[in-house]
């Protein structure tokens, strides 16, 4: 199972040029709102078209601007889970399921494919409520179900969680990862949350303003972003211009410090990024003096923000982030980092 | 009494409100999918009955129907014949009416939630599946106002029939041009009978009307 992308179009000022292909598993795209990639699932889908490119899932071409290849949504068999779920609002949860159903013809089969994925996502006391009656967790299994009996060759979810309260979704992202797992085909999943990405994608496509930054394993993405961009999006915090000075060591202008680093440096590099939860007051490597200029609690952790003495003063504070009961008192006066956590970027 | 202009203006209406309803639908939808300055251009020119006098509608549709013009001599052929039959009325009544319904569509169409269609695409159900049985649905108070409104406007329509297909009574006539025929005769008692019927008409359709918007209001609550 693969599905093969690359796509052009251009909307107003707004240019989309991606590629990219999966190979089993969880690909997710990770952006910032406004970067094209609810759009790239709609071309997958069909719904919107690209000015020129391919679109292919294992044999079946869906897209193909040369030889004026354009299926229409009905004959591309792709499950595509809005954010807002859209279940019909007129219909009830076993009629909207039944909307995923209507290529088998046989009822009894029908009847029984609707009972087996009632039961299989615990939604049988549902079934005679209407989309307004349910909670979003709900809705959300509802719309899933009502893809999943639809039999598609490949899923995409764009924002799943987005519309669900926060308490609730940690616990349908579970849900989710062991859902996904028994779906077994190729599955995209669009977000703008690291977490959800991090939870349940085994890649990991980043995307900023209508391109590719970056498509990593995900561990090995959130290891070493090689983009300052895309390690902005993963998460990292600290982030300045850098340049060369030695074989493992770098020269921060903008922080006024040099560090060492535990790969060798290409001469290439742009800058570098370290992790907010990085810094060690008790690491002996990279040990800077620093002072704290202020900080924000959360419900358990800290961030605590510093200044190196000779940082340039247009330069935006460092953010450390610590668990609230391992908070040095007083402050340190010196802060280290591992040459291992810095991340050096080349674009 | 005879009783002939309720059953032609009641057909007329009826007629006219079903025409407008699958035209007024139609363009509704496709306009909506226009781009702006194509849609702005046939707003004007599929709105301009409404803001028209019917008078002046009438005087097109005698420019275009009239038994001496092109399109009325070619329809003669087939003996169809809009100008002083009833089913001109339908004509008349259609042409001012279908702006209301035009509009009243387009709105809800232009509300609907888009995602509910392409999700309906994805599932694969056809076109005219999701438009009836999902679009449809989920626009049918702003569709059902439109088709309200439309119906009340062909029954009330007075300048446009009265230009095309004139009075004649049992044939021709409707309540509205019985109404004016019949003062115009001195014969008042007649023409305020006829004016109280119409009148009982025009109230049952606004209340239905009403009732309309609180159960819209209802949904939207919940």
């Amino acid at each position: 199972m693969s599905l093969s992308v690359n796509i052009y179009k251009q909307l107003g000022d707004f240019t989309l040029d991606v590629a990219f292909e999966t190979d089993g598993g969880v690909l997710g795209l990770l952006g910032a709102s406004g970067c094209g990639k609810s759009y790239t699932l709609k071309c997958i889908a069909g719904i919107e078209r690209p000015d020129r490119g391919r679109i292919v899932l294992d044999d079946t071409v869906f897209f193909d601007s040369e030889k004026h290849i354009d299926l229409p949504p009905q004959k591309r068999q792709v499950g595509y889970l809005f954010q807002n779920y859209a279940l019909f609002p007129n219909m009830t949860v076993r009629q909207n399921i039944l909307c995923g159903l209507h290529h088998e013809k046989d009822k009894a089969k029908r009847e029984a494919a609707l009972q087996q994925m009632l039961s299989f996502l615990q939604l049988e006391p549902l079934v005679n409520h209407r989309p307004a009656q349910l909670s979003g967790g709900q809705a959300q299994r509802v719309a899933l179900a009502r893809i999943l009996v639809n039999q598609p060759r490949l899923l995409m979810l764009d924002e799943p969680f987005s519309a669900l309260d926060t308490h609730l979704r940690e616990r349908l992202q579970l849900e989710m990862q062991e859902l996904l797992k028994q779906f077994g085909k190729d599955v995209l999943l669009v977000t703008h949350s690291r977490d959800e990405a991090y939870h349940l994608c085994s890649r990991i496509a980043v995307m900023d303003e209508g391109r590719l930054l970056a498509l990593q394993d995900t561990k090995k993405l959130f290891a070493d972003p090689g983009d300052r961009r895309a390690a902005a999006l993963t998460g990292c915090k600290n982030i300045a211009e850098a340049r060369k000075a030695g074989e493992y060591e770098v020269e921060v202008p903008e922080w006024g410090v040099r560090f060492t680093t535990a790969q060798p440096v290409r001469d290439d590099l742009t800058a570098i990024g370290i992790r907010a939860h990085y810094f060690n007051p008790r690491s002996p490597q990279n040990k800077c003096p620093v002072s704290f200029v202020g900080g924000m609690e959360e419900p358990f952790e800290c961030i605590l923000e510093f200044r190196y003495p000779n940082q340039r003063p247009d330069s935006p504070s460092i953010w450390w982030r610590v668990p609230k009961d391992r908070i040095p008192t007083p402050y340190p006066a010196e802060l280290g980092v591992a040459p291992a956590n810095i991340l050096l970027f080349y674009s | 009494m005879d009783w002939y202009p309720l059953w032609n203006s009641v057909r007329i209406a009826a007629i006219s409100c079903v025409l407008v309803f699958f035209f007024g639908i139609f363009c509704a939808y496709y306009a909506a999918k226009l781009p702006r300055a194509v849609k702005g251009l046939l707003d004007v020119v599929l709105t301009l009955p409404m803001v028209l006098p019917p008078t002046v509608c009438g005087y097109f549709l005698l420019l275009l129907f009239g038994a001496k013009r092109p399109l009325g001599i070619f329809l003669a052929q087939f003996g169809i014949k809009f100008v002083m039959t009833w089913y001109g009325g339908i004509l008349a009544a259609s042409i001012v009416a279908f702006p209301l319904m035009y509009r009243t569509a387009r709105g809800a169409f232009e509300s609907f939630d888009e995602t509910l269609a392409y999700s309906g695409q994805t599932l694969g159900l056809s076109n005219t599946y999701i438009f009836w049985h999902i679009r449809m649905p989920a626009c049918r108070q702003g569709v059902l106002a439109g088709v309200v409104l439309a119906f009340a406007r062909a029954l009330g329509e007075y300048g446009a029939t009265s230009m095309l297909i004139g009075y004649t009574p049992g044939k021709t006539a409707t309540i509205a041009t019985t109404v004016y025929q019949l003062w115009r005769t001195n014969d008042e008692a007649g023409a305020f009978r006829w004016v109280m019927v119409d009148v009982a008409i025009s109230t049952v359709v606004l209340l239905f009307v009403n009732l309309l918007e609180t159960r819209q209001k209802k949904v939207v609550r919940k």
